[in-house]
């Protein structure tokens, strides 16, 4: 295992070079917090960020992508015919991502990358993107990851996880291309092995420590699904929702998406946008059927995909990492941590 | 405030006894700090989970749709305007509702008390005119009345237009000079700078419509951007729908808009929703002297004809 030192003071410098290879994305201030977006020129990620109103998801998955393309002029021979939107090659990385972030990541690929499917524009981003992520030493009480299968030091996904030690970054060199990332920065000062596996086991357990929020969701995948489904709780959980978007689009593993055509004069183009289970609209059919017609319906699927079916479909624990934005940003504070709870400990009663 | 939510218990209380109403919709405490939820009570053993403070500042009046049987809804002033709005606009039936009226003396501006804080606030509490509020690194004693939302801080109607009973004291209403000083600061700008004004205010927006949804105003069965045959609008975040969305959804609220600030409370982007809402607002009052959701006998500007309508091309 290689570690490297990185002195504050070089931090800047390093990340400039990097340029030469890598297109940046990182955390940045704006008017209500942090996001994750594209580091334009001069611009480096803020390593000041705690978390980020959104989540890393838009690096790979943007909220809209223009995926296709076509003429609509008959005179051409093509038109009509879809092409895709040129990928852009360049390498990519992902700066001072949290580590539940990209355990995100990683339980989104499995809804992208499959063995019968391959998502060509998100595994395409994917493959050009290099995560280097930032421990978090300090978890905030929004913050149950640790309950998640990740945590605060935790190392899934990521190709570096960089300890923050003040003066200095120490970064653990994950894979080889956290290794090349790195090496583009220029940071090359490695670092005892045996001490710094020491100093991260301090950081990890001491961080770890700090997380005052657990959820238990153990059971769920004992439970049946229609006992779930039909439990005589869901009324209530949606009352007080409004079925804005806001929890899905705020979530690191939502990945549901709509797609939408668009025509401008001899142009047309296809994109697909985010989508939400909280809309009326969502998989509404074109016969104007509706599956979810109800609120209350919305409200369950979002739980019950979260906590239940994606159990039951890759056996790989709940689709949350425990970021906590969703409890955050929630406008009438519907709590992930409340309904796992209720779901967890139900009974039928006969 | 505090006080008030032992009276508001005991009717809540007293009408699910008494089996006058099916249920009741009020607030219960939230899980984080600074937060409330909505919450609906069928058994008067649970009117002990009602809560009221100065968090409480979603608008009730947009849960009270279609909802069977008769309810009971506790409501602040700006609460009871869009009942009225409601009736008017044959939402609910008056003899459907019960109105718990509270007189309000304001909520409070969350984002601007997040912002004291460079970490999470993990405690809140308020005893009377002060917020004890707490984060892992500080504490502050704050004057609720500097940290009020916006809408609040000029509100001439803290106490309900509309009620079956009052769950405590009126409150003295707050005399205004100059109702609109953002609407006349966003007037005074030049067209570009009012342009970019506009552009940056929406510049965050991942268009969740938690402002349309948390607003009573909002009813339609499919809102416009939501239509699709014939879809008026694109879906993404091209600036140009983005901003179409607010601007439309602001018309469509013109002459109805109580300004209860539901709007900006769910934005979780912290946008001022209200920079579209208020200009409206503000001509409704000018030109034809109507705020909304005062008077259950009036029809509101839009929706009627008078021949002192002040544009002539109507006459």
């Amino acid at each position: 295992m290689k570690f490297i030192t990185i002195d504050k003071k070089n931090w800047a410098k390093g990340i400039e070079k990097s340029r030469e290879t890598y297109r940046l994305f990182g955390p940045v201030k704006d008017k209500n917090g942090f996001f994750i977006r594209d580091l334009e020129k001069d611009m480096l990620p803020d390593m000041t960020c705690n978390d980020s109103v959104m989540s890393v998801k838009s690096v790979l998955f943007p909220q809209t992508e223009k995926i296709l393309f076509a003429s609509l002029n008959e005179a051409k021979e093509d038109h009509h015919i879809m092409k895709r939107v040129p990928f852009d090659p360049k390498q990519r990385a992902v700066v001072g991502i949290k580590p539940y972030d990209a355990k995100a990541v990683e339980l989104v690929k499995m809804n992208f990358d499959t063995d019968d499917y391959r998502d060509p524009y998100w595994c395409d981003a994917y493959e050009a993107t290099t995560f280097v992520g930032v421990g978090i030493n300090k978890p905030g009480p929004f913050d149950f990851s640790t309950s998640t299968g990740t945590g605060p030091f935790s190392e899934t996904g990521l190709d570096v996880l960089m300890a923050d030690l003040d003066d200095a970054y120490l970064a653990k060199i994950l894979t080889d291309k956290g290794d090349a990332f790195m090496k583009s920065c220029g940071f090359d000062k490695v670092a005892d092995e045996k001490e710094s596996l020491a100093l991260f086991d301090i950081l990890r357990k001491e961080a770890e420590k700090n997380i005052s929020s657990h959820i238990d969701s153990s059971k769920l995948k004992d439970k049946t699904v229609l006992e779930l489904h039909e439990a005589p709780f869901w009324d209530d959980i949606a009352f007080s929702c409004i079925n804005c978007g806001t929890c899905t689009f705020v979530c690191p593993t939502c990945w549901c998406f709509d797609i939408q055509d668009e025509a401008k004069q001899k142009y047309a183009s296809r994109f697909r946008n985010w989508d939400t289970c909280m809309s009326p609209l969502f998989t509404k059919h074109a016969t104007g059927h509706n599956p979810r017609d109800s609120k209350t319906q919305r409200v369950r699927q979002r739980f019950m995909h979260k906590l239940k079916y994606f159990i039951d479909k890759y056996d790989q624990g709940i689709m949350c990492v425990g970021c906590g934005r969703c409890v955050k940003s929630c406008p009438v504070n519907i709590d992930i941590r409340e309904v796992c709870k209720i779901m967890n400990s139900y009974v039928k009663s006969n | 405030m505090d006080t008030c939510i032992q009276k508001i218990r005991e009717i809540a209380f007293q009408l699910l006894d008494k089996k006058e109403v099916e249920r009741v919709i009020g607030f219960s405490n939230g899980t984080i700090p600074m937060a409330t939820s909505p919450i609906t009570i069928a058994s008067k053993q649970d009117t002990e989970k009602l809560v009221f403070n100065s968090t409480c500042g979603l608008n009730l009046a947009n849960y009270i749709r279609q909802q069977k049987g008769k309810i009971a809804v506790i409501a602040k002033g700006c609460d009871t305007r869009n009942i009225v709005t409601h009736i008017i606009e044959n939402q609910v039936k008056r003899d459907q509702i019960y109105i718990i009226g509270v007189p309000c003396k304001g909520m409070i501006n969350k984002s601007k008390i997040k912002a004291l804080f460079e970490d999470e606030i993990i405690k809140f509490d308020e005893d009377g005119e002060i917020l004890n509020v707490e984060s892992s690194s500080k504490k502050e004693k704050l004057n609720k009345k500097d940290y009020l939302r916006h809408n609040c801080s000029l509100c001439q109607h803290r106490n309900p237009v509309i009620y079956d009973v009052l769950a405590g004291e009126r409150v003295e209403e707050q005399i205004i000079d100059v109702p609109y000083p953002d609407v006349e600061k966003i007037a005074a700008m030049d067209a570009d700078t009012r342009w970019g004004h506009f552009q940056d205010l929406t510049k965050n927006c991942i268009r969740c419509y938690a402002c349309r949804n948390a607003c009573p105003l909002c009813y339609c069965p499919t809102c416009f951007v939501d239509e699709s045959g014939p879809q008026w609008v694109g879906k993404g975040q091209d600036k140009t729908d983005v901003n179409t969305f607010h601007f439309l959804r602001a018309f469509h609220c013109a002459g109805r808009c109580t300004d209860c600030g539901a709007c900006v409370e769910a934005c979780p982007m912290e946008i001022n929703v209200r920079d579209f809402t208020r200009k409206l607002n503000k001509d409704s009052l000018d030109m034809f002297g109507w705020e909304a959701g005062l008077d259950l006998t009036k029809r509101p500007p839009l929706d009627a004809y008078s021949p002192d309508d002040p544009n002539h091309f109507i006459k």
